[in-house]
């Protein structure tokens, strides 16, 4: 039978808030267990939440972002259940009454073709905190810094068909976010994290299959494996004559495998209703146009800049867009260090992200800087080194052995451009080789590749192409 | 000086004729020698001499306000830093607040000198004070019988004149109720008027804390002192806070009174009706208007109560888990075991009653039918208020169909229990302030009228009270065995 | 409506407290007859009318984004029934 595969998304996105969500403490990751965590974010008795005003200005410009409707009312509900790293018994969510509904965003397939994703909902809600079960042997510790960290929760429609779709996806929500400004959108440290609900049904068929959730995938490749294995682990049981049971199952990435979360399983009967220690957060649409205002530059927005001022190509537009960092640094290189925007575009593009996911580093902490990268660029541009070399010097500065100047200096890099030694090069190689030159005298084009070759060689690589090119030939008249 | 009015204690401090030590040493005594009425569940006597010095010392420097130096008997409910705040439960019997209400607060600012932490049912839930796990605490007037509840504990201490001033909660009428079954004055102030911060919360949209007092009088210094915008509390009202003082003398000539027929229906004592009856009258011969009135969603507020209230509680209760403070079992053998065995031997039936019909209110498939529908009574009971004070300055009636019953007599039956607070619970619903003030007697037991106002109409209530009080002495009964 | 055994049951389990078995039948009782009383809301058609949250019409007043708490953790953990190297403890959990 032909499957299709039907997935929607549920994206946690932690906030980029100094304070928790409803209280007074830090955010900030990595702190020692519980020095974060303040009488309200332990739900010490009679404490009570206030709302930041950061977290709901973030949400909305998330809602603007993916042309939703942002709710000028939205209520706070208890989600009731019990869980250790769940200090109150309930978490403060979002219900009937969302921030962000209706949305839609559009994502590129590696084919190039386009697809919208609709958003049905994002809500305001507060992280829970973490359970950590290896540091004693019969005990799990309970840290609740994280407790009462913000988190929009954005839950799409089940509008992707393929682990492709839903990645693409995943991208472009972290490529918004993270142009917002509203997350740091580190997934090692889990401020970006992502359910998946996957489910089977034979091609054609209108109903949707039973669906299982894959919970805290926190990176796009196990989101794509994930869902991968998991699409595989359906049509088997399908095609056995079995049934999908509903179920949260977890990603193992050391086993590369989704197994039964049967811990979440028992009766989740949430008991939703209003909070009543919190009303009902109205903003006028005055204050809703002033946050539209705010609302800096989006991808699409910077890719037809891009395009315009730069005069790049779909493609060099495109990807450097696609990270707000990435373009950031792009032009950080172009407006900053003067370099000229296709050479900055191949760069970026090329070496310093195959670096980059060589040693799976973000941009942001590059070793080599977009300042270090324009003084490479330039060295290029001024002759000084030629296009093969300065990728030997780029690997030199990454492993940090210095600036430029100070790489091709140590290493004697510097091109020679100084035309009476390149003329002893030539000179040289049409002596050593006499044969050669018989041959290409006689018509033989070809040969000349040799002699550049040769030259080159014999400069250690340091002679500038263009004048070998142009001695050579009127050596060989 | 156990009889002595608040301003008369200030009178008294400041002119020296006695110190904030003394006065303090002498409620003290009179804590530790009623004892048996089972009043505090923790007696500070000891601190409350260092906070009185401390006072004395800022009365010399004439740094002080109306309050300072003056004794006062806190609920349990309020965190206390330092001190162990119970709540009435076995659950919080190990915990020590590591932080201060803003009602403490507010009180340490105001330079109260706190004796003790007084009794009250578990988590505010009850009408009796019977289901503490302290025990019961008993009526000064009759030591066989309830003094109401959930602030029993406050009232009964003012009540017995072991301290001029308590603070009680009230989500259904807990500070109103005690009030006229000890034969005191207290007011449950408007929803948002005082802060919830540091209150432990049990049922969160109706929860308000207030003052007890001999006087309405005494009520307003206290409620001075307590009430405020809170930033730390989003159901807090940022209103500016009027000197409830300064109206008290007002003329109430001219005014008028809405009686509500539903509140002098057949559930309303004979007894209790006749005396309600004379008040009214003597309103009356003052000069108000007397309007009868309806309020015809009045036999709905007890059904829309039991089930906002268990169904907010349900939720409020579950962080009392056995994980960051509270009661543990012993030996948890897993998780769940954890959690079944804190909370079953640490919570008492009522509470596990009340938690039981809110998880069922809020569950899948009973939601619409119970929780939303009590949210749309909750509307109409409102609006019938609304309608009401369209026409009316206050609103007079009961404050209980019966003066006090016995311990033990209602215990075995919840619902009968529920019953007793039928005229007071739809306030709560509403949001409005009512005040609670002795005006008669009925086979040795007080009997209360209650005053219900508008919106943020404390001072109107204050001033119908004192002017009442001004004519009236049932406010200076003390009972026997307690005035010497 | 009543409460039976089963639902007691049930709810108490939701509630995540334990109700011994000589305990089942006061509480299916007791929990029924103030259902039975709550039940007087049906008397009255409540179509078309808002539900009411909170008594009063008021709306969310937002705090600003800043810092104003510092690490109480010692204090915190003092009244904690188990606490070691700043986690609190609880019996193992198997995820």
């Amino acid at each position: 039978m032909q499957w299709e595969t039907v997935i929607g998304l549920e994206i946690h996105v932690q906030l980029a808030t100094q304070s928790k969500i409803f209280s007074g403490a830090s955010t900030a990751y990595g702190a020692e267990p519980n020095t974060q965590a303040c009488a309200v974010d332990l739900g010490l008795p009679g404490v009570l939440p206030v709302l930041n005003k950061e977290a709901v200005k973030m949400a909305a410009m998330f809602g603007f972002a993916v042309d939703a409707t942002v709710a000028e009312r939205s209520v706070f509900a208890r989600k009731n259940y019990f869980y250790p790293d769940s200090p109150k018994g309930y978490q403060i969510s979002q219900f009937e009454l969302p921030i962000v509904e209706h949305g839609k965003l559009e994502i590129v397939l590696n084919n190039g073709e386009c697809k919208t994703i609709g958003i049905t909902r994002a809500h305001l809600e507060e992280d829970a905190g973490k359970s950590l079960h290896e540091e004693f042997p019969d005990s799990t510790g309970i840290d609740l810094n994280r407790c009462g960290t913000p988190l929009i929760e954005i839950v799409s429609e089940p509008d992707m068909r393929s682990a492709e779709e839903a990645v693409a996806y995943m991208k472009k929500i972290h490529s918004i976010v993270r142009y917002l400004g509203i997350s740091d959108g580190n997934m090692q440290e889990g401020s970006f994290r992502c359910d998946a609900n996957v489910s089977m049904r034979p091609k054609g068929q209108k109903e949707f299959g039973t669906r299982t959730e894959t919970k805290n995938l926190n990176s796009f490749r196990f989101v794509e494996r994930a869902i991968n294995h998991e699409i595989e682990r359906q049509i088997d049981v399908l095609e056995d004559g079995g049934e999908v049971v509903q179920e949260t199952r977890l990603y193992d990435a050391n086993k590369d495998e989704t197994r039964s979360m049967r811990s979440k399983e028992e009766a989740n009967d949430y008991r939703y209703f209003p909070d009543p220690d919190l009303l009902p957060v109205v903003i006028n649409s005055e204050e809703l146009e002033a946050i539209k205002k705010e609302l800096p530059e989006l991808p699409a927005a910077k890719n037809a800049r891009f395009k315009q001022s730069y005069e790049l190509n779909d493609y060099d537009a495109e990807n450097l867009v696609m990270d707000k960092d990435t373009a950031d640094y792009f032009e950080n290189i172009v407006n900053v260090g003067n370099v000229k925007a296709k050479l900055a575009a191949n760069w970026v593009l090329g070496e310093l992200t195959a670096a980059l996911n060589q040693h799976d580093i973000e941009i942001m902490n590059s070793p080599v800087s977009a300042k270090m990268m324009s003084e490479l660029l330039i060295r290029i541009e001024d002759n000084t080194l030629s296009n093969k070399i300065a990728k030997e010097v780029f690997h030199a500065m990454w492993a940090g052995e210095g600036s430029v100047d100070e790489i091709i200096e140590a290493k004697g890099l510097k091109q020679i451009t100084d035309s009476s030694e390149i003329e002893a090069l030539v000179d040289q190689v049409i002596a050593d080789n006499p044969e050669q030159v018989e041959q290409y005298k006689s018509g033989k084009d070809k040969v000349f590749g040799f002699f550049v070759g040769q030259v080159m060689k014999l400069s250690k690589g340091k002679a500038n192409p263009q004048q070998v090119n142009e001695l050579l030939k009127a050596k060989l008249q | 000086m156990y009889d002595l009015s608040v301003s008369q204690l200030a009178e008294g401090l400041r002119n020296g004729d006695f110190s904030s030590v003394e006065l303090t040493q002498h409620c003290v005594e009179r804590m530790q020698k009623f004892s048996d009425l089972n009043a505090f569940i923790t007696e500070l006597g000891e601190r409350a001499i260092l906070q009185a010095q401390n006072a004395d010392k800022l009365i010399k420097e004439k740094n002080h306000g109306p309050l300072t130096g003056v004794p006062i008997a806190t609920k349990d409910i309020f965190c206390m830093y330092g001190v162990k705040t119970s709540c009435g439960s076995k659950m919080l019997d190990s915990f020590i607040a590591p932080y201060d209400a803003t009602v403490t607060h507010k009180l340490d600012q105001a330079g109260c000198v706190t004796l003790g932490r007084t009794n009250m049912d578990e988590f505010a839930m009850g009408s009796s004070n019977e289901t503490s796990y302290y025990g019961p605490v008993k009526n000064p007037w009759n030591k066989d019988y309830v003094p109401g509840g959930s602030s029993g504990g406050s009232a009964a201490a003012v009540a017995a004149r072991i301290a001029p001033l308590a603070t009680g909660t009230d989500t259904g009428g807990s500070i109103r109720q005690p009030a006229a079954l000890c034969g005191i004055t207290g007011l449950k102030p408007t929803y948002g008027r005082v802060s919830r911060y540091g209150m432990i919360a049990y049922a969160s949209s109706l929860d308000q804390g207030g003052p007890f007092g001999a006087s309405a009088e005494d009520c307003a210094y206290l409620l001075q002192a307590m009430a405020g915008f809170d930033e730390k509390d989003s159901t807090s009202l940022d209103k500016a806070v009027p000197d409830y003082t300064q109206s008290l003398n007002d003329s109430i000539k001219g005014k008028v009174i809405g009686i509500p027929e539903e509140y002098f229906s057949e559930g309303l004592g004979v007894g209790v009706k006749e005396i309600i009856q004379t008040a009214i009258t003597w309103y009356e011969q003052q000069g108000c208007e007397i309007k009868s009135i309806s309020l015809p969603n009045t036999d709905l507020a007890i059904p829309a109560y039991y089930v906002i209230a268990p169904a907010e509680c349900s939720s409020n209760l579950s962080r009392y888990d056995g994980v960051r403070f509270g009661y543990r079992c012993d030996d948890p053998k897993d998780m769940r075991d954890l959690y079944d065995r804190s909370r079953s031997e640490a919570f008492g039936d009522e509470v596990k009653r009340r938690i039981m019909i809110g998880t069922y209110a809020l569950s899948a498939g009973y939601y619409d039918a119970y929780y939303l529908k009590a949210q749309q009574i909750r509307h109409l009971i409102s609006d019938d208020f609304k309608k009401a004070f369209e026409q009316v300055d206050v609103i007079l009636g009961p404050t209980t169909p019966e003066p006090a019953f016995k311990i033990g007599e209602k215990t075995n039956d919840p619902v009968t229990m529920y019953l007793s607070d039928i005229y007071t619970i739809s306030i709560n619903l509403a949001g409005l302030p009512a005040i609670s003030i002795p005006c008669g007697q009925q086979g040795g037991l007080p009997v209360g009228m209650q005053l219900i106002g508008n919106y943020f109409a404390e001072e109107t209530l204050l001033n119908f009270a004192h002017q009442y009080q001004l004519d009236t002495d049932w406010h200076q009964q003390i009972p026997p065995g307690f005035n010497e | 409506m009543s409460i039976t055994p089963e639902e007691v049951l049930k709810i108490a389990n939701l509630a995540r407290l334990q109700i011994k078995p000589d305990e089942v039948e006061q509480y299916a009782k007791d929990l029924s007859n103030i259902i039975h009383l709550v039940e007087q809301m049906n008397a009255v058609d409540t179509k078309d009318i808002q539900p009411m949250a909170h008594p009063l019409d008021a709306t969310q007043r937002l705090r600003e984004d800043e810092v104003k708490e510092e690490n109480q953790r010692e204090k915190f953990q003092t009244i904690a029934p188990a606490a070691e190297q700043g986690l609190y403890l609880v019996p193992k959990v198997i995820e």
